[in-house]
């Protein structure tokens, strides 16, 4: 397998370069002091100190989860190298150097040249270009006052916000995996818009993260001040590879009076072997938006199309009155991937309105399950839910499941939910076929078709790859 | 313009079509009857390229091309078409979309330029009140939540649009009433000429009716064990088909 391959020349660069690691990062284990040891390499002033012991010593107190869909060997959470110098990913010189199958895969998604460069990091040749759009970026950014930095260097510029909201929305004992990431997080994004400002641009972790690796514990932090509004992309369609297993995120979204947030993922990790699942990400995040203010408003939209296994629940607490959650999601599993994901929608506020509209493929034998919390509190007066959930097999070896929690502690509160599964069939595509449309743009038509409620509300830029993207997973599945 | 030489096919090991002949050539219209499970429908998907037969021997010619080897798109734009007998549904996807998107492969393949939205609109409404098919079929799912005769006229419109050389109409006369009947075979009708050929498979005489072969062929059991004019059509419908059986 090329991408085994791939993951073993990465492993092979590592050794290659012993010495640096050794200076550089700490052993494996996870401890106390391992904690103390990461606080004092990064400079973390106190209150950051105490966060990740408090949220080490209620990891300790809990226990894995096991009531998700999954099948996973244990984790060995003391084989895990919780700190390194953030490094450099392997330069190359030039494309001949990659890869081929992925720059198949580049080629079929249609991504310039340039951008194929950046992604499989190598240096790219018209250096000039990209550095002045880099800083043309940060200027732009300046000038409306936006903040988009590493959550490191934010604890340092500007610890006060850093200290009143981080943890506010994601608590340290939220989860098993939220705890570890709270004790350990290496680094991340930090965004803060002000008051009154629309953010120019939309934020992508394309300007950040660059030519460094984004580290295996991530940690998100956006605030957006009364009147403000941001949309941020996390993510690219491009396959993405990481020698780590297992990642544990954690993002938290803060919305005040009046604010506006758009989260767009699109996640590509290697999935495995897809005949015999080896390797392959374990992707368990914890993403939660706080909309905190009157008419407040929080979008997560999410093309999920890769990882061994993604344990991931983007949700919406819904505490100002009026306000809105929306969950758009697309969540994609062949070979031998497992998902398990959804959302939670908690309505405190008065008239708060939340939407969920959820697409499940699965193919070849993978499962996959849409899972969903709707509450509304006895506060919650006149709060409205539609949800949305369908699932479409591809062949007959997956699953798809539906798990909807709905509770509702008030009388004047509507919930409603919808449900369908559907088979992407050979018949289908033959009969598209006799009407003249290859076989690639059929299954392209009905992924679409089905889709095309999430597709539509994906920044552009992500819509056209992500559905290339899901045409492209599902090419040899079907049959 | 077609020719089908011994044609031999099989499906999950099981033969279906056994030595089947037939030739017909442009201007004319066959009808091709014969019991449930003699292999009218396997015929058809065949011609349309359907991947789960296996074709054991023989030869599909078309235009003197032998076509046995191209995929069910290349068929189509060398203008073959065939009507499903039970056409699929597909959510999310417009008929307008659909068909402007298979008129556009179409012309893509002949290397001629495409149709722009506005352009094929305009042909398709031409088309829509040729065959009398309501305005609101452009903006509805394909074929989602169609009623039987809304989705066989569905088809006629599609064949309308993308103008075959050869039709083949699987039992597209099932499951409707004498109206939708009427409807349908107007549509038939308008888009047969002289350039143009037609296979109708059908189990009943009363299509016939309505549109009228040059020649009719009974398959029985893979083969086709009698062919003749109309008037064969009319004498099945007295008789039944055991008297060819038993031959």
């Amino acid at each position: 397998m090329s991408t085994e391959e791939l993951l073993k020349e990465q492993a092979e660069y590592k050794y290659g370069f012993v010495t640096d690691i050794e200076t550089d990062a700490i052993p494996k284990g996870l401890s106390e002091e391992t904690i103390r040891i990461i606080s004092e390499k990064k400079n973390e002033p106190s209150f950051l100190l105490e966060f990740r012991l408090k949220a080490y010593a209620k990891f300790l107190e809990m226990q894995e989860p096991n009531w998700a869909n999954l099948r996973h060997p244990p984790i060995d959470y003391q084989d895990i190298r919780y700190y390194s110098a953030p490094k450099k990913k392997q330069s190359l010189s030039s494309l001949e150097e990659v890869d081929p199958e992925i720059l198949k895969t580049f080629e079929r998604l249609g991504i310039p040249l340039d951008e194929q460069k950046r992604l499989t990091n190598v240096a790219v040749d018209v250096v000039f270009d990209s550095v002045s759009l880099g800083t043309t970026f940060q200027k732009t950014l300046k000038e409306a006052g936006v903040v988009l930095c590493p959550i490191s260097e934010a604890v340092h510029e500007y610890p006060e916000l850093v200290e009143k909201y981080l943890g506010s929305v994601v608590p340290i004992g939220d989860n098993y995996f939220a705890a570890l990431n709270s004790a350990v997080f290496s680094d991340g994004s930090f965004v803060y818009i002000p008051k009154g400002v629309r953010c120019p641009i939309e934020l992508s972790t394309y300007f950040r993260i660059n030519d460094k690796q984004s580290g295996q514990f991530e940690r998100t932090l956006i605030i957006a001040e009364e009147d403000s509004f941001v949309s941020y992309l996390e993510g690219c369609t491009a396959p993405a590879f990481d020698n780590n297993q297992l990642h544990a995120a954690v993002v938290e979204l803060i919305a005040l009076d009046r604010a506006e947030i758009k989260y767009a993922t699109v996640q590509n990790w290697y999935s495995g072997n897809p005949e015999t699942g080896l390797g392959g990400i374990y992707n368990f995040v914890t993403k939660r938006g706080r909309c905190q203010g009157y008419r407040s408003k929080i979008t997560w939209s999410q093309v999920e199309a890769g990882a061994a296994i993604t344990w991931k629940y983007p949700s919406c607490i819904l505490q100002g009155d009026e306000s809105i959650g929306e969950f758009y999601s697309v969540a994609l599993t062949n070979g031998l991937m497992q998902a398990d994901t959804g959302t939670k929608m908690v309505h405190l506020g008065k008239n708060t309105r939340s939407t969920i509209i959820s697409k499940g493929i699965s193919a070849d034998r993978s499962h996959n399950t849409y899972r969903g919390l709707v509450k509304m509190a006895p506060r919650a007066e006149r709060a409205r839910n539609y949800t949305q959930c369908d699932s479409m097999l591809v062949g007959n070896r997956c699953s798809a499941n539906t798990f909807p929690y709905i509770e509702v502690a008030n009388e004047t509160s509507r919930v409603e939910h919808e449900a369908s599964t559907s088979k992407m069939s050979e018949e289908q595509l033959f009969y598209l076929q006799t009407r003249g449309i290859s076989r690639e743009d059929a299954i392209n038509m009905i992924v679409s078709g089905f889709c095309k409620d999430v597709i539509r509300v994906l920044p552009l830029e992500f819509a056209v790859e992500a559905q290339k993207l899901l045409t492209l997973k599902l090419e040899n599945s079907v049959g | 313009m077609l020719e089908i030489k011994e044609l031999h096919v099989a499906i999950d090991g099981k033969p279906i079509l056994k030595g089947l002949t037939l030739t017909v050539h442009k201007g004319e219209v066959h009808a091709i009857m014969g019991p449930n499970g003699a292999g009218k429908s396997t015929l058809a998907k065949v011609l349309a390229g359907d991947p789960s037969y296996e074709i054991l021997s023989g030869e599909i010619l078309f235009e003197g091309q032998n076509i046995l080897e191209l995929t069910p798109e290349e068929r189509s734009h060398l203008g073959l078409f065939m009507s499903f007998q039970y056409p699929v549904e597909i959510p999310g996807i417009t008929n307008f979309q659909f068909l402007h998107a298979a008129k556009n492969a179409r012309l893509k393949a002949q290397g001629k330029p495409l149709h722009s939205e506005e352009v094929f609109d305009a042909i398709l409404d031409e088309k829509m009140v040729e065959i009398d098919v309501r305005r609101e079929f452009k903006a509805r799912d394909l074929n989602e939540g169609f009623s039987g005769g809304e989705k066989k006229r569905n088809e006629i419109l599609q064949m309308a649009v993308l103008e075959p050389k050869l039709a083949i109409l699987d039992e597209t006369d099932s499951g409707l009433d004498i109206d939708a009947m009427r409807i349908v075979s107007r549509g038939v009708n308008c888009l047969t000429h002289a350039e143009n050929a037609l296979i109708l498979i059908t189990h009943y005489q009363r299509l016939l009716d309505y549109i009228r072969p040059g020649f009719v062929h009974v398959v029985i059991d893979g083969r086709i064990v009698q062919s003749g004019g109309p008037e064969l059509a009319l004498e099945l419908e007295e008789k039944g088909y055991d008297w060819l059986v038993k031959e």
